[in-house]
C-alpha cells in the first residue's frame, strides 16, 4: 500500500491508481455489492479454524513427549501427589540416572550409533545401485524382478523369520563349510547375518527404499548421462559421478529413514543383534530389569508400582529418541523438502 | 536411436555386442545385490518355511523335517483357541482403521500444502510420527498400563471418557441408531492413533499434491470453478493413484507393525513353545490373508484411479 502510494505520487499522470488505492475498505465493499466483506470474513474464519485445528493436532502429537519429559524429572512420591500436575515439585535427575544404569545407556548408545550407521550405509548403497538398475536399464525379466521387489515389501518378515533364523544357525554355502570343518557355521552371535541381509537389499523396509529411489531416478532427465556416455564415460563412473550428486536430497532422506528405523527396530535387532547392547533391545526389557533391580536391593519379591515403572520407561524412551530428535531437527528441512519433491507415483 | 548409429561401426569389429545386450548386462550387474539377496534371504527361507508349514520340525544335530501334510493347518484352525479370533480381530480392525487413516492423511496433506505462517514447523511435527511410531516405541506406547488405569478411573468418576461421549449424550437418545456417525465418533476418539500412523502417508500425498501444476488451478479459477469443484475435478483425480499406494502401504504397515497381536502369537509359538511347523503355518496363513486383501483392494481401487499421463 505504502509503496503504491509513493509510486502513484511520483507519476502524477496515472491518477486513477492513487484513487483506487485510497478507497476505504467499506467503499470497495459497497462497489462489490457486499461480496468483498463476505469474502474477507470467510477467509478470516477459515484461517482461524485452520489455526485452531492445526494447533490441536500438533499438540496432540507432541503431548506424549511433553508429558514424558515432565514425568521423567519427577521423584517417585511426586507421581502419587494429586496436587502435582506436569511440573514436578522437586526437580531430580534420579530417573535418568537409574534408567541409564539399567539400560547401560552410554555403551548402548555408542553401539547403536555405529551399528545403525554401518547398516544404514550398506542399505543405502545397495538399494541405490538396485534402484538405478531398475530405473535406467532394460533387461529381460525386469518386470518379474520388480514384482519380486513388491513381494519383498508385502511379505511380513515374520513369515520367513523361522527359516531365516535356522539358516544362519546352520549357515552353509552349498555344503562347503561342512566339507572343510565338519560342521556348519553358527553365525547367530555375530553382526554378519544382518550385514549380509542389508547388502542383499533385504533389510528392514528395503523394498520401499528401492521403490522410492527408482521413482526419483526416473524423474531425473537422461540428457546428462547421455552426454557423459558420448564423452566416453563408463556406466559405473557415470552413475557415481553424474547421478549420485543429482540424487543427493533423496539419498539423504533414504539414509535418514534407514538410520532411524534401524535405531528403533526391534524385529531384526532382537533376532540377530542380541549380543550387542542395542538401545531398542534394552528399552524393551527395561520393565523387567527394573523389577529385578528393585528385588535385588530390597532382597524380597517386591514389585515396583505401575506408575514408577511407567516413569522409568518414559525416561528410557526419551533417552532412546533424544539423539533421533536432534538428528531430525538438524536434518528436518532438507528431509521434508526432498521427500515432498520426490513425486512418488505408481 | 543409439542402436542404429552404432550398428555399422560394430559390424566392422570382431565381437559385435549390441547396446541392448550391454545394457542388459549392466542392468543385471546393478540389480545383482537384490537378485542375490532375494534368492538367498527371501525365496529360500520362504520355501523353507513353506516346507516347515507342512511338517514337524525337530532338532537332531541338524534340522529334521517330518512331512505331515495339513496337520499343522488343521491344528491352528481347529485346536489353537487364539489364532483365528486374533486374526479376525486384526482383520476387522484393519478394515475399520484404514479409511480413517487415508482420509486423515489426505486432509492433512491438503492443509499442509497451503501457505501459512509457521508451515515448516507444523510440517516437521506432523512428520515426527515417522520416528515416534516405529519399531520398539509403538509397543512401549500401547503397553502403557498407567494411562489405561487413569482412563479407567476417569470413566468411573465421570461416566464419559471422551468428548464424543458427551456430544452423543447431548444429541442422541440412549441406544438410538447411530449408523455411520458412530464411525466418525470412533475415528475422533482414536485421532491420536490415526495421527501417529499416518506420517508416511501424509508425505506421499504431499509429494503428489506438489506435482499438480498451478496452471490447472488457475485455469479452473478463471472458468469460475468453486473450491469444492476444483477439489473433486482436479485435486482428487490427480492424486487418486497415490490413494492406491497409500492404502496398500497402510495395510502392510498395519499388518506388520510390532505391537500386532497375531505377530506376537506367531513369535511366541516359535520361541516359547518351539513349534516351528505350527508357527510357519500360522505365518503362511496370515501372509495369504494379507495377499488376498491387497489383491482385492488394489483391483477395486485401480479401476477407479485416474492416470494423467
Amino acid at each position: 500500500m505504502i509503496k503504491m502510494n509513493i509510486l502513484s505520487k511520483k507519476s502524477n499522470k496515472v491518477k486513477h491508481v492513487k484513487n483506487e488505492a485510497f478507497k476505504s475498505f467499506w467503499e470497495r465493499n459497497r462497489l462489490s455489492n457486499g461480496y468483498l466483506l463476505k469474502k474477507t470474513i470467510g477467509r478470516k474464519i477459515f484461517k482461524f479454524c485452520r489455526a485452531i485445528m492445526l494447533f490441536g493436532l500438533v499438540f496432540l502429537i507432541i503431548q506424549p513427549i511433553l508429558s514424558k519429559i515432565s514425568v521423567s524429572f519427577m521423584e517417585e512420591r511426586d507421581l502419587y501427589d494429586a496436587t502435582i500436575i506436569n511440573i514436578p515439585r522437586t526437580w531430580s535427575t534420579s530417573n535418568y540416572e537409574l534408567s541409564s544404569e539399567l539400560m547401560n545407556y552410554w555403551k548402548g548408545l555408542g553401539q547403536t550409533l555405529w551399528i545403525s550407521l554401518l547398516v544404514a550405509v550398506i542399505q543405502v548403497a545397495s538399494t541405490t545401485l538396485v534402484a538405478y538398475g531398475f530405473a535406467r536399464y532394460n533387461f529381460p525379466g525386469k518386470k518379474l524382478l520388480f514384482g519380486a521387489v513388491i513381494l519383498s515389501i508385502v511379505i511380513p518378515p515374520q513369515t520367513i523369520l523361522t527359516a531365516l533364523y535356522l539358516n544362519f544357525r546352520y549357515f552353509d554355502i552349498f555344503g562347503i563349510f561342512k566339507m572343510v570343518t565338519g560342521q556348519s557355521l553358527n553365525l547367530l552371535n555375530s553382526i554378519l547375518p544382518y550385514l549380509m541381509i542389508s547388502a542383499g537389499a533385504m533389510g528392514l523396509k528395503n523394498g520401499l527404499y528401492i521403490f522410492m529411489l527408482r521413482q526419483y531416478f526416473r524423474g531425473i532427465p537422461k540428457e546428462m548421462e547421455e552426454a557423459a556416455y558420448v564423452d566416453g564415460c563408463g556406466k559405473l563412473k557415470t552413475f557415481l559421478v553424474i547421478m549420485l550428486p543429482d540424487a543427493k536430497p533423496m539419498l539423504t532422506s533414504i539414509f535418514l529413514f534407514s538410520y532411524v528405523w534401524q535405531w528403533t527396530d526391534s524385529f531384526y535387532s532382537s533376532l540377530f543383534l542380541r549380543k550387542f547392547n542395542l538401545l531398542s533391545n534394552s528399552v524393551a526389557g527395561l520393565a523387567d530389569k527394573l523389577m529385578q533391580y528393585i528385588q535385588d536391593i530390597s532382597n524380597r519379591t517386591q514389585f515396583p508400582s505401575t506408575a514408577y515403572t511407567q516413569a522409568i520407561i518414559s525416561t528410557g524412551t526419551l533417552m532412546v529418541i533424544a539423539p533421533l530428535i536432534i538428528i531430525y531437527i538438524v536434518a528436518q528441512k532438507g528431509f521434508v523438502e526432498s521427500l515432498a519433491q520426490s513425486g512418488i507415483k505408481m | 536411436m543409439d542402436k542404429e548409429k552404432n550398428q555399422p561401426r560394430q559390424r566392422k569389429q570382431k565381437k559385435p555386442k549390441s547396446m541392448a545386450y550391454r545394457n542388459a548386462v549392466a542392468g543385471y550387474l546393478f540389480t545383482a545385490p537384490f537378485i542375490i539377496g532375494f534368492l538367498l534371504f527371501l525365496l529360500v527361507p520362504l520355501m523353507q518355511s513353506l516346507r516347515m508349514a507342512f511338517s514337524t520340525v525337530k532338532f537332531e544335530g541338524g534340522i529334521a523335517y517330518y512331512f505331515i501334510k495339513f496337520a499343522n493347518f488343521k491344528y491352528i484352525f481347529t485346536v489353537d483357541a487364539e489364532f483365528v479370533p486374533l486374526m479376525l480381530d486384526e482383520l476387522w480392525q484393519m478394515i475399520y482403521t484404514i479409511p480413517s487413516i487415508i482420509v486423515f492423511s489426505f486432509f492433512i496433506a491438503i492443509v499442509l500444502n497451503q501457505e501459512f505462517k509457521g508451515r515448516g514447523l507444523v510440517r516437521a511435527i506432523f512428520f515426527l510420527p515417522v520416528i515416534l511410531s516405529s519399531g520398539v516405541l509403538v509397543g512401549l506406547e500401547t503397553n502403557n498400563t498407567l494411562m489405561q488405569g487413569l482412563k479407567d478411573v476417569i470413566a468411573e468418576t465421570s461416566n464419559a471418557t471422551s468428548i464424543t461421549d458427551v456430544v452423543k449424550s447431548i444429541f442422541f437418545a440412549e441406544g438410538a441408531y447411530m449408523g455411520p456417525i458412530q464411525y466418525v465418533f470412533d475415528a475422533v476418539d482414536r485421532v491420536y492413533d490415526i495421527a501417529m500412523s499416518s506420517g508416511i502417508q501424509i508425505i506421499i500425498f504431499l509429494s503428489g499434491l506438489q506435482t499438480i501444476s498451478a496452471s490447472m488451478f488457475e485455469a479452473a479459477k478463471i472458468e469460475g470453478a468453486t473450491a469444492w469443484e476444483t477439489f473433486w475435478k482436479i485435486t482428487f483425480p490427480m492424486v487418486s493413484s497415490l490413494i492406491l499406494v497409500n492404502v496398500i502401504y497402510s495395510i502392510i504397515d498395519f499388518f506388520v507393525r510390532s505391537d500386532n497381536e497375531v505377530m506376537n502369537h506367531i513369535k511366541d509359538t516359535m520361541t516359547a513353545s518351539v513349534e516351528y511347523g505350527r508357527s510357519s503355518a500360522m505365518a503362511w496363513t496370515y501372509f495369504a490373508m494379507i495377499a488376498v486383501i491387497i489383491a482385492i483392494v488394489s483391483a477395486f481401487i485401480s479401476k477407479r484411479v485416474y492416470y494423467y499421463d
